[in-house]
């Protein structure tokens, strides 16, 4: 077989793979997110289908998927159809360049960081198109909040991320993580707190979860930018909203928590090739699954913001946050008083 | 070969995406197509090895100045009709334009190329680093035009928003720091009451 045959299947492979796994995940994220808000709530959650209701999940997915597709009649069919899919590839593609272990990652590419910049930025276009695609009031109304929005807090998002370019030197994810290794005390977090959390609110806005979901907005605009969509398509919609949360939860991660590294790196006294002080994906994973706790700790315990409010968090709050701390980084690393070696 | 094959791909998508940028009928389908033409010229920089100014195209024409065109668009109901009267009359002028522009594009090239056809892409060193190479242009040989070009930009934003921003009497304004400074005791009264069953 040549060459690029097998580069072809071994790529393909691992992007199935990969694909396949995020999907999985965003099944049994939706239990995780029930049963966390049902216990919060003092209720039990889903407990019927499969051992303790691990089934529900399928249940759902097989429920959406033999449902009706309705196209209102005085809808844009093309864009109609397409919006769902256009909001759920960025949120899948950005996967590429993640590195869920050492040495894993199915493209190690320099502009990794600006990669994943641009395919989020790029998410809002679904949104958008779904909204106005619809025709009707309540959907476009969904979509322009949204636009405006994801808008906002790209900005502080993008700036927050400057802040973690000039800590490592990098744009590569790998390096990125690489430069955070020696333990706990190497992390991100510590020297760029504040952009840590505006980066993590940020991108609980951007990914339009409570409480910043006005572009649902159940109690006055009905379901927002999705109010006319069913069966698959709503499903598409529901995948790429769940997969861009565990895709936050990954990136917050790897920026400020150095990914796959373990936080015990240095602890000589857990002994000699204990796994805890391995870098594995297991650690990847358990900081993944703590950041989507808390997405639904925060959804579960904040009202909604009211929209005028969500707009001065983001162009008055946020952005001069990181500006100033973007300033103090600078002053640090000129000085040699950070932990970072530049 | 395979490189040229991509190359001619993606360069007939992006002429294709071009031409229904100018035909669709509706200005939101031309702002999609104006978006995949972006993208396209995006993978012809990839093909270039110049993955930074291609990622920066999708970052900022794409995910952030087009998404402001679309908002636009959308809010105004724009007469397709109406547009269009003034076609014949217009056409004249866009031809010549048109052609000085084609005119000035042979030219550059002829004068660039010094009558040499390109076979291909330059082939950059193994590791090479596109956003690394700029950087090391853009702060030290360029400095001030980048300097400088970042102050105009500034300026332009100081002068949109001073010439939108009206100040109308009876405008209503929340004072947040006035909001977060409320007592409870102000707003709520707590009376007891008797039960009157």
């Amino acid at each position: 077989m040549p060459l690029y045959l097998q580069n072809l299947v071994i790529i393909t492979t691992q992007i199935l793979a990969v694909t396949i796994c995020v999907i999985l995940t965003v099944a049994f994220t939706t239990y995780f997110e029930r049963k966390v808000i049902g216990y919060m709530q003092g209720r039990i959650g889903p407990n019927r289908v499969g051992i303790k209701g691990l089934g529900q999940p399928f249940a759902d997915v097989i429920k959406l998927l033999i449902k009706e597709v309705v196209i209102p009649s005085r809808s844009n069919r093309y864009l109609f159809v397409i919006a769902p899919l256009l909001s759920l590839i960025p949120a899948l593609a950005t996967w590429a360049v993640i590195p869920l272990t050492d040495g894993f990652v199915i493209a190690d590419i320099n502009a990794g960081l600006l990669y994943v910049l641009a395919l989020t930025s790029v998410g809002v276009y679904g949104v958008l198109l779904a909204g106005w695609a619809t025709n009707s009031k309540y959907a476009f109304l969904g979509a322009m909040r949204c636009a405006a929005q994801i808008v906002a807090y790209e900005i502080a998002m993008g700036f927050a991320l400057v802040g973690v370019l000039m800590a490592s030197g990098s744009l590569n994810l790998g390096e990125i993580i690489a430069s955070q290794s020696g333990g706990f005390s190497q992390w991100f977090i510590i020297p760029l707190f504040p952009l840590f959390m505006v980066y993590f609110i940020s991108g609980v806005a951007e990914t339009n979860r409570a409480p910043f979901d006005v572009a649902e907005g159940e109690s006055e605009i009905v379901a927002g930018f999705h109010v006319e969509y069913s069966g698959v398509a709503f499903a598409v919609f529901f995948l790429a909203e769940y997969a861009n949360i565990i895709l936050i939860a990954a990136l917050t991660s790897i920026f400020f928590l150095a990914g796959w590294s373990s936080p015990f790196e240095g602890w000589v006294f857990l002994g000699e090739g204990n796994f805890l002080r391995e870098p594995s994906f297991f650690w990847l994973a358990v900081k993944i699954c703590f950041f989507i706790f808390v997405f639904f700790w925060i959804r579960a315990t904040f009202p909604r913001y009211r929209y005028d409010q969500i707009m001065r968090l983001g162009w008055k709050i946020f952005i001069p946050v990181t500006i100033v701390w973007i300033a103090v980084e600078g002053v640090m690393v000129w000085m040699k008083v950070g932990p970072w070696s530049i | 070969m395979f490189q040229a094959l991509l190359f001619y791909a993606f360069s007939g998508l992006l002429l294709a995406a071009a031409l229904g940028v100018i035909f669709s009928r509706n200005p939101v389908h031309a702002i999609m197509f104006l978006v995949a033409a972006f993208f396209q010229s995006a993978v012809l920089w990839l093909l270039a090895e110049a993955e930074f100014l291609a990622i920066i195209l999708v970052l900022v024409y794409v995910g952030a100045v087009m998404v402001l065109f679309l908002f636009v668009v959308m809010m105004l109901d724009i007469n397709v009709e109406q547009a269009r009267s003034g076609l014949s009359r217009y056409a004249p002028l866009g031809l010549i334009i048109t052609g000085l522009m084609i005119v000035e594009l042979i030219q550059v090239i002829r004068f660039r190329s010094e009558g040499q056809v390109l076979q291909g892409f330059a082939v950059n060193p193994e590791n090479y680093n596109n956003t690394e190479a700029l950087g090391a242009v853009l702060y030290t040989e360029h400095v001030y035009a980048f300097e400088i070009a970042s102050v105009i930009l500034l300026l332009a934003i100081v002068a949109a928003i001073t010439l939108t921003m009206r100040k109308r009497p009876g405008l209503k304004v929340q004072d947040i720091a006035m909001q977060v400074a409320v007592d409870p005791k102000d707003r709520v009264r707590i009376i007891k009451m008797e039960s009157e069953s």
